[in-house]
């Protein structure tokens, strides 16, 4: 699903330059939970943005799904997030002006899907997440789980091949946290690829798969007895 | 354009911060409006002026005699001459496109009143000597009986029409005035008609005080022989008499043995000229409204500019998400165009409608308090206030351009990064 080889990325910073990423070599299957771990300045949240496309890579190569990735135009970029990706943030980022189901609906508004069909299926990822009940709701009204699971029901509402998901329970507590992988886990479970940077090992474990990052190359890359979410909710 | 959601988010946009964007409205609001009053204010002088100039034909030159300056042909300078009555004809040969040619003659006005009587009444007016032609140079309506005819001029009948002005100082109020009679120094007169003419400037008054009778019959009376006192000429519309002015005040050099370069044997009064000349004056008043207004729109629209730009730095984060969404730079751009032509056009509307307001508060001030010196009826034509609107469209997507153009700058990661 996924195939990186070989790629290398700095930011220039005044007159010298950072080098972030080092020679990253990196394949995800179809249907793996993989874990990015690495202490900060490790470079895993520079290779989320690359992967998701909201960076470009210096070198090397990047495929998604056969479709080589590079010398994207902004407007191609976009295209192929919203069709390929899904985004679950640290901070949610929904629209605070909009509803529950109107940030769902978003990404389905990009693919031109007509009104009526956007809602339902927006309503639908909403039950999926258990919370149809606060579709009218705007973010400012839910709790930090229940923004986490509106934003994790937007980003599979386009459907996307891989779910991007960068710390997506840093800023919430454990019992939350472990609600949200549950359901992260049974997405997962239903074989979507889901790729999860975190620097928490607990939730680490809860993944299929952890691969450590440090100082810009990868230093460990295994796989691992994953740890349902379930029991801790 | 026609986009549900996107005029939601317009709105929603534009809604979430009430008390900034109806100041950032009033800035283009204003200079509508200022644009508006101001043309219509111009408009309002134009109308007073026209109105001045009255119906009469504007191409159109009067000229008279004076003596002569220069020496000619063995004649000394300082002679007087009169026009005679053939040279009309003598014109008509030599000077094309011609329409009219009136000569007149007058009793009164700056050379002495005239003295009329009627029973115990007297009376100080002008007196013209004419031809039936002259209503369609200095326009009248003829509001009882009629005007001349050829037939008063070839009979030599001593016949009058009488203004309004004239008829109420001399007639009872209600009494019978046609085929009454009216003493002209000394020569009895017929009144056949009676006139009034439109006119609400100074000279007003003046223009119901005059009495027209037949030319044969004036020269006649008041021993002119063959004399012309003045000469009214129009031109067809499609010359102007101030090309042909020249041609015609040559014949009469020639025909009157004036020097070919004396220039002040001749007065003329060349009203066409003097059309043009305020006809430029309307059309700078017009340009200093225009200018002074889109000046004053501007400024209102450098604020939604400014507005706009501020909008999109605080959306940043937003637009980051929406573009990590997949929204296209394309469609972020439009979005933040069609909120500034949104909120132009609206605010503009209501520039316009207040401006129209005024306007017609203004004008039913005038109606209230009667006619003002040269201010009628100020307004604006629909075409103006589309053009407004044009101005409005455009200046929107002026507005708009600089802050789209920042918004798609925008980088999702920067966007994303800022907590």
């Amino acid at each position: 699903m996924i195939e990186i080889k070989d790629l290398h990325k700095s930011y220039k910073m005044g007159s010298n330059s950072l080098h972030v990423l080092k020679g990253i070599n990196f394949t995800a299957q179809s249907g793996e939970l993989v874990a990015i771990m690495g202490s900060s300045g490790s470079g895993k949240s520079t290779l989320l943005n690359i992967l998701g496309m909201l960076d470009g890579a210096d070198n090397g190569e990047y495929i998604l799904d056969g479709v080589p990735i590079k010398d994207l135009t902004e407007t191609k970029a976009a295209q192929y997030r919203n069709k390929f990706l899904g985004f679950i943030f640290q901070s949610f980022n929904l629209i605070n002006y909009k509803s529950a189901l109107e940030n769902v609906a978003l990404p389905l508004y990009y693919q031109k899907v007509g009104r009526k069909e956007r809602q339902v299926k927006a309503l639908n990822y909403l039950e999926r997440v258990g919370l149809k009940e606060w579709a009218t709701h705007l973010p400012s009204e839910l709790s930090g789980g229940q923004k986490q699971r509106v934003a994790i029901a937007r980003a599979m509402a386009a459907e996307p091949k891989v779910l991007l998901a960068d710390e997506p329970t840093g800023a919430l507590d454990s019992k939350t946290s472990y609600e949200v992988m549950d359901l992260i886990q049974k997405i997962n479970d239903e074989g979507n690829t889901i790729l999860v940077v975190t620097h928490e090992e607990d939730i680490a474990h809860m993944c299929k798969r952890i691969v450590h990052l440090k100082d810009g190359v990868i230093v460990e890359d295994k796989k691992i007895e994953q740890v349902r979410a379930e029991q801790y909710v | 354009m026609f986009n549900r959601d996107r005029w939601r988010e317009i709105l929603e946009v534009l809604t979430s911060n009430v008390g900034r964007t109806i100041l950032t409205a009033f800035g283009v609001c204003w200079g509508i409006f200022i644009l508006i009053v101001l043309l219509a204010a111009g408009k309002g002088f134009e109308n007073g002026i026209r109105q001045d100039f009255g119906d009469i034909a504007t191409n159109t030159m009067f000229m008279w005699t004076r003596s002569t300056t220069k020496a000619y042909e063995g004649l000394p300078k300082g002679r007087s001459f009169e026009f005679k009555v053939d040279d009309v004809q003598a014109i008509k040969d030599n000077v094309p496109n011609l329409r009219f040619i009136s000569p007149r003659n007058q009793l009164g006005g700056f050379r002495g009143g005239g003295n009329v009587i009627r029973g115990i009444r007297v009376g100080a007016y002008n007196v013209y000597g004419d031809y039936p032609e002259i209503i369609n140079q200095d326009p009248m309506t003829v509001t009882s009986g009629r005007f001349l005819n050829h037939n008063d001029i070839q009979e030599k009948r001593k016949v009058a029409i009488i203004g309004q002005g004239v008829k109420s100082e001399l007639y009872e109020k209600g009494e019978e005035v046609l085929g009454t009679y009216i003493k002209i120094q000394g020569v009895n007169f017929m009144v056949i008609g009676t006139y009034k003419k439109n006119s609400n400037d100074g000279d007003g008054e003046e223009a119901q005080k005059e009495i027209f009778v037949p030319f044969t019959s004036f020269s006649q009376a008041f021993n002119r022989g063959e004399d012309v006192g003045w000469m009214a000429i129009t031109a067809h519309d499609g010359s102007s008499i101030s090309q042909l002015k020249e041609g015609i005040v040559n014949v009469m050099r020639e025909r009157h043995k004036v020097h070919p370069e004396d220039k002040r044997a001749i007065g003329y009064f060349d009203l066409y000229e003097q059309f043009n000349r305020v006809e430029s004056l309307f059309f700078g008043l017009k340009a200093i409204a225009y200018l002074v207004g889109i000046m004053v729109l501007l400024s209102g629209i450098i604020g939604v500019s400014n507005i706009m730009l501020i909008v999109v730095k605080e959306r940043t984060k937003e637009i980051g998400i929406r573009r990590a969404l997949g929204e296209e730079p394309i469609s972020i751009k439009k979005q933040i165009l069609m909120e500034s032509i949104f909120l132009t056009i609206i605010s503009g509307m209501i520039g316009i409608i207040f401006g129209s307001l005024v306007i017609y508060g203004i004008n039913s001030l005038l109606d209230s308090v009667g006619p003002v010196d040269m201010f009628v009826n100020p307004s604006v034509s629909v075409g103006v206030v589309s053009g407004a609107l044009t101005i409005l469209m455009v200046s929107g997507l002026l507005a708009g351009f600089i802050p789209a153009q920042s918004a798609i700058r925008v980088r999702p990661i920067e966007a994303l990064r800022t907590e």
